[in-house]
C-alpha cells in the first residue's frame, strides 16, 4: 500500500546533492553507493547517506501506521461478524496488523527515530498512512473485499520490497509477505461464500466491490509521471517497481478473480488489449487521491481521532507498567 | 533516542524447533523480561513458529564496530588451509 510515503515527500532539491560536503563523506558515499551496486544489503548500523535514512524512516514508518489504522476499518465489524469462524477468521487478521505494525516500528527505529516520535508524527498528523483507511467500512463484505482487493494491492505492493536494500525493512517485510497471503485468501472465501447465497448477499457483495475498486488501485501512488521520488529510491533499491507497474499487475491478476467470483468491476473502460498483453483501465480521478491524501476524505479525522484516543487513554497503562517494573527491580536489588 | 518515558527495548530470539538455534528474529517495547516474553510470544510466535524464547534488553547486547568489519574479519581469508577442500588426495581416498 504503502510506497505512497514516497509521493507524498517534498522533492530533494537537485537530487540530494549538497553544497558543502567533507571529503570524508564523499569517500563514505561513494562506498555506499558501490554497495547498493553490487545488490548489497545496508544494516543499521552502516553508514549511509542522511536522505536514504531520512526517505526510510518516512517510509517504514508510514507503511507501520498504516498497518495500525488499517485495524480500524475491520475492528468496526468484529462484533458483528456473522458466524464464530468469522469472528475468529477477523480477530486474527486484525492482530495481525497489529503485528505488522510493530515489525515495522522495530524496523524503523533502528535508524534512530523513537517510537514515541514515530507515533507523535502520526498523531499531530505530520506522517501520513494509505488514503484506502480512510474510506469506510459499510457492511460485512467490506471485510472480504478489503481482503481481496485491499490486501491484495498490499502483497503486490509489498512483495518487492522484501528485497529493499535497507536489511530491516526487508527481514520484517519477509515475515509480513508470509502472513499476508491468509488475509487475501480468507477476503475472497468470504465473498464467494456469499455469492452462493442469496440475491441479496450478492448484491452487497457487488456493491461493496464497487465502492473499494476505484481506492484499491489509487493504492499503488500516483502515475509514474506525477511521482518525482521514485527515480531516487528506485537507485537505492528502496522501491524495487514503479508505481504504474505494479498497479498494472494488480489489474491483470484481479479480472480473472473478478470472473470466477462472478462480479462486474465498476470500469467500462476495462477491457484486454492483445498488442500491450495487459488490460486497459478507465481514467483515475487523481483529485480524488489527492484529497483523501491531504486529508479530507470520508474518514480521516475520524481514523486519526481514534488512534490519538487511543494513545491517550492508555498513558496511565504504560506509565504505571514502568512504575511497577521500577519498583520490583528495587525491591530485587534489595534483596 | 529513547525518551525517558518509553519501555525499554528487547531483542527477541526464537527456537524454531527443538534441536535448532535460537535465532534473532526482531525486537519489541516492554517494561520487563515477563512482559518481553510474553509480548514476544504475541508478535513473533501466532503461528507456533517457536517452541522456545530468549529475551535480552537490547542495551545488553555487545557488537562488534561495523567500521572495524575488513581488520576484523579479513585477516581469516587468507587462511585458506582450514578448509577440507585445501587437500588434494587421491581420489581413491578423497571421501573420507
Amino acid at each position: 500500500m504503502y510506497t505512497q510515503a514516497m509521493d507524498t515527500m517534498t522533492p530533494e532539491p537537485g537530487n540530494g546533492k549538497k553544497a558543502v560536503r567533507s571529503a570524508e563523506e564523499m569517500v563514505l558515499e561513494e562506498r555506499f553507493e558501490a554497495r547498493i551496486d553490487a545488490g548489497d544489503f545496508i544494516e543499521a548500523k552502516d553508514w549511509m547517506p542522511e536522505h536514504y535514512r531520512k526517505t526510510l524512516v518516512r517510509q517504514i514508518s508510514q507503511h507501520a501506521h498504516s498497518e495500525i489504522v488499517g485495524m480500524l476499518p475491520e475492528g468496526n465489524w468484529i462484533t458483528r461478524a456473522p458466524t464464530l469462524k468469522r469472528k475468529a477468521i477477523l480477530l486474527a487478521k486484525v492482530q495481525d496488523e497489529g503485528g505488522h505494525g510493530l515489525y515495522l516500528y522495530a524496523a524503523a527505529e533502528t535508524l534512530g527515530t523513537s517510537r514515541d516520535q514515530l507515533l507523535d508524527a502520526l498523531h499531530t498528523g505530520k506522517a501520513k498512512y494509505s488514503s484506502i483507511f480512510n474510506y469506510p467500512t459499510l457492511t460485512w463484505a467490506d471485510m472480504g473485499t478489503i481482503g481481496w482487493l485491499v490486501d491484495g494491492a498490499a502483497i503486490m505492493n509489498q512483495v518487492p520490497i522484501c528485497r529493499c536494500s535497507y536489511a530491516p525493512y526487508a527481514r520484517a517485510m519477509i515475515r509480513i509477505c508470509r502472513e499476508e497471503s491468509f488475509h487475501q485468501r480468507q477476503g475472497y472465501e468470504a465473498l464467494l461464500t456469499m455469492m452462493k447465497g442469496t440475491d441479496a448477499q450478492r448484491a452487497l457483495v457487488q456493491e461493496s466491490v464497487n465502492r473499494w475498486w476505484w481506492p484499491s488501485i489509487m493504492m499503488f501512488g500516483p502515475p509514474d509521471d506525477q511521482s518525482p521520488n521514485t527515480a531516487q529510491s528506485m537507485r537505492w533499491g528502496i522501491k524495487r517497481v514503479s508505481n504504474d507497474e505494479l498497479r498494472q499487475k494488480f489489474i491483470d491478476a484481479t479480472v480473472d478473480q473478478a470472473k470466477v467470483l462472478g462480479i462486474t468491476l465498476p470500469d467500462p473502460d476495462l477491457k484486454w488489449n492483445e498488442e500491450r498483453q495487459h488490460y486497459d483501465y478507465g481514467v483515475i480521478d487523481w483529485p480524488e487521491f489527492w484529497r483523501v491524501v491531504a486529508g479530507d476524505g470520508p474518514c480521516n479525522r475520524e481514523r486519526l481521532g481514534a488512534r490519538v484516543k487511543a494513545w491517550d487513554d492508555g498513558a496511565w497503562v504504560r506509565e504505571a507498567a514502568l512504575a511497577h517494573a521500577g519498583k520490583q527491580a528495587t525491591v530485587r536489588r534489595a534483596a | 533516542m529513547t525518551t525517558p518515558n518509553e519501555w525499554p527495548l528487547w531483542e527477541v530470539f526464537v527456537r524454531t524447533k527443538a534441536g535448532l538455534d535460537h535465532k534473532h528474529c526482531g525486537s519489541l517495547h516492554a517494561t520487563d523480561a515477563k512482559m518481553a516474553i510474553q509480548l514476544a510470544r504475541d508478535v513473533y510466535t501466532r503461528r507456533q513458529e517457536g517452541s522456545s524464547l530468549w529475551v535480552v534488553r537490547s542495551d545488553q547486547i555487545v557488537a562488534s564496530d561495523p567500521s572495524d568489519k575488513a581488520m576484523f574479519f579479513d585477516p581469516m581469508e587468507d587462511k585458506v588451509y582450514r578448509h577440507p577442500t585445501f587437500y588434494a588426495l587421491p581420489e581413491s581416498v578423497d571421501h573420507m
